[in-house]
């Protein structure tokens, strides 16, 4: 049977670059070189045991080959598929696969992003839409937005409940010393901050962060002989559903529904098996629409899920532990970020805001508007 | 397929310079297809006949847009009676005002100089 082999590879090694406001010149390739040679630390590897690299990035046009210049590589693999911020999940995929085919033996997936020191406008061309450009929504917030709109009229969802999502995530926050946030937010405070496009203030919006870093990613029999407990890749799942947010077909139904479906097939496991749970949440909308997509709550019921504290610290789902897009660390294409901390997770390495026993972690990335969803499934050895 | 003398887009922008808002239909699949392209993405097939919207539709998600400067304005998707759906805005409405369900209304917005015309849409009041 064809299709990847559930637990055939683990994630090894990984780790950040400098986050935040990163030292003045520095650039993308310095920042995912930084993760790199920290994520090689991590799992005890050295460059030469590369053969596989995987970049992505919007400021640089042939990333992986700009990566492989500066370590001085010449990968027998290379991929630098980019669908936004969830490529790195879509890399892991395809590392899994090109190390299953022998293709290669250690993959390494490497990001970086200096969108807070160049500014936006630097960091990513905008592309010409002659459909949409006429009535300058402001990208990416806007097409979030009318997700939201269509949310809200179907299903009665509050901005309240869309306050709650970064509430909590600020509370995670807090428990993460690399966390960009430091000070507490209540809902008052994301209901009353600057609006940017409405139902959304610039609370319910990611941070703009510098940022990178990288994940080793090796086989399930290499990864055992290596430093740390191997976090085994035991499903992967992706969906492309449109490009623009006026082609996607339901505003409330996301490719998340198809990417969480095939990798909870091919990891054998449910959503109730899941003890972390990292979802790109670029937006609060993105929270609540991937909980349900991905089977945590019902479709609908993803506003009233996140009320009363119940994905924050100490609540029932430990929903992104690091704090999140919103509160952690948002660079441009955050994907890299939620399978660092579903790592993590599984290793007990999270201090004050470690999920207890976790033994399953899902990280689940979102690129685009709402466009190319991917879902990485991660296991202990108990989980196997 | 056979070369192509005139892109699809063009041939959407002559429309709105007529005033009319165009879209594709294709016969295979019995669809409407927006934006216009080459090939119909229900069925891959070239045959695509070009069809003139009757202007009428719903908005079907909302948003208003807050700039760094200048007053707020709407941006919305409108889902046109002939069932495709397409990015605008409603004008003459304060931004806000503009509801999901609201029946709208076709005007082609004319930007002038080198810019080409575009889809607007207005209230439309028990249609």
């Amino acid at each position: 049977m064809g299709g990847l082999q559930r637990g055939s590879a683990a994630i090894v090694g990984v780790a950040e670059s400098d986050l935040g406001q990163v030292a003045e010149g520095m650039s993308v390739v310095d920042l995912m070189a930084q993760g790199v040679s920290r994520a090689l630390d991590d799992c005890g590897l050295r460059l030469k045991d590369v053969d596989g690299l995987f970049s992505a990035t919007t400021q640089s046009r042939l990333s992986v080959v700009a990566l492989a210049e500066y370590l001085g590589l010449d990968p027998a693999f290379t991929g630098s598929t980019i669908v936004g911020g969830s490529s790195f999940e879509y890399h892991v995929a395809h590392a899994m696969a090109a190390i299953e085919q022998g293709l290669c033996k250690v993959a390494v997936i490497a990001y970086g992003s200096t969108q807070r020191s160049v500014g936006r406008k630097q960091a990513s061309v905008r592309e010409v839409n002659p459909y949409e450009g006429p009535f300058r929504p402001f990208m990416p917030s806007s097409a979030y937005a009318l997700a939201a709109s269509r949310h809200m009229h179907q299903f009665g969802t509050t901005r309240e409940q869309l306050a709650a999502v970064a509430v909590a995530a600020r509370e995670w926050a807090l428990l993460n010393p690399a966390a960009w946030e430091k000070k507490p937010l209540t809902v008052e405070g994301v209901l009353s901050a600057r609006m940017v496009s409405y139902p959304f203030t610039v609370r319910d919006c990611c941070l703009v962060t510098d940022g990178g870093g990288a994940i080793i990613v090796t086989s399930a029999e290499r990864a055992r002989s290596l430093k740390k407990a191997p976090a085994y890749v035991l499903g992967c799942g992706q969906s492309t559903t449109h490009s623009s947010i006026s082609n996607m077909p339901d505003l409330t139904v996301t490719g998340a529904l198809a990417a969480g479906k095939a990798a909870y097939a091919m990891a054998k496991l449910g959503p109730a098996d899941v003890d972390a749970v990292e979802l790109y949440d670029a937006f609060t909308i993105n929270t609540i629409l991937f909980l349900e997509d991905l089977g945590f709550c019902k479709k609908g019921e993803g506003g009233a899920f996140v009320e009363g504290g119940r994905v924050a610290p100490k609540g029932s789902l430990a929903v992104n532990t690091n704090g999140g897009g919103l509160s952690y660390c948002h660079p441009g294409m955050y994907g890299l970020f939620l399978l660092i901390e579903a790592v993590r997770q599984l290793r007990g390495e999270c201090g004050a805001r470690q999920v207890k026993d976790c033994e399953v972690a899902l990280a689940h990335g979102n690129g685009g508007v709402l466009s190319t969803q991917a879902t990485v499934i991660l296991g202990t050895s108990a989980a196997l | 397929m056979p070369a192509t003398d005139k892109s699809p887009n063009k041939t959407y922008v002559e429309h709105l310079e007529r005033g009319e808002l165009a879209y594709q239909f294709s016969p295979e699949a019995g669809k409407p297809v927006f934006y216009p392209r080459v090939l119909c993405p229900h069925t891959g097939s070239s045959r695509l006949e070009w069809r003139v919207s009757k202007g009428l539709g719903t908005v079907y998600a909302t948003t208003v847009v807050h700039p760094g400067e200048g007053k707020p304005y709407n941006v919305a998707l409108i889902d046109c009676d002939e069932g495709f759906r397409l990015m605008s805005r409603v004008e003459d409405i304060a931004p806000d005002r503009v509801q999901i369900g609201m029946r709208v209304r076709l005007r082609v917005h004319r930007p002038g100089g080198e810019d080409d015309p575009y889809p607007v849409f207005t209230p439309e009041e028990g249609v």
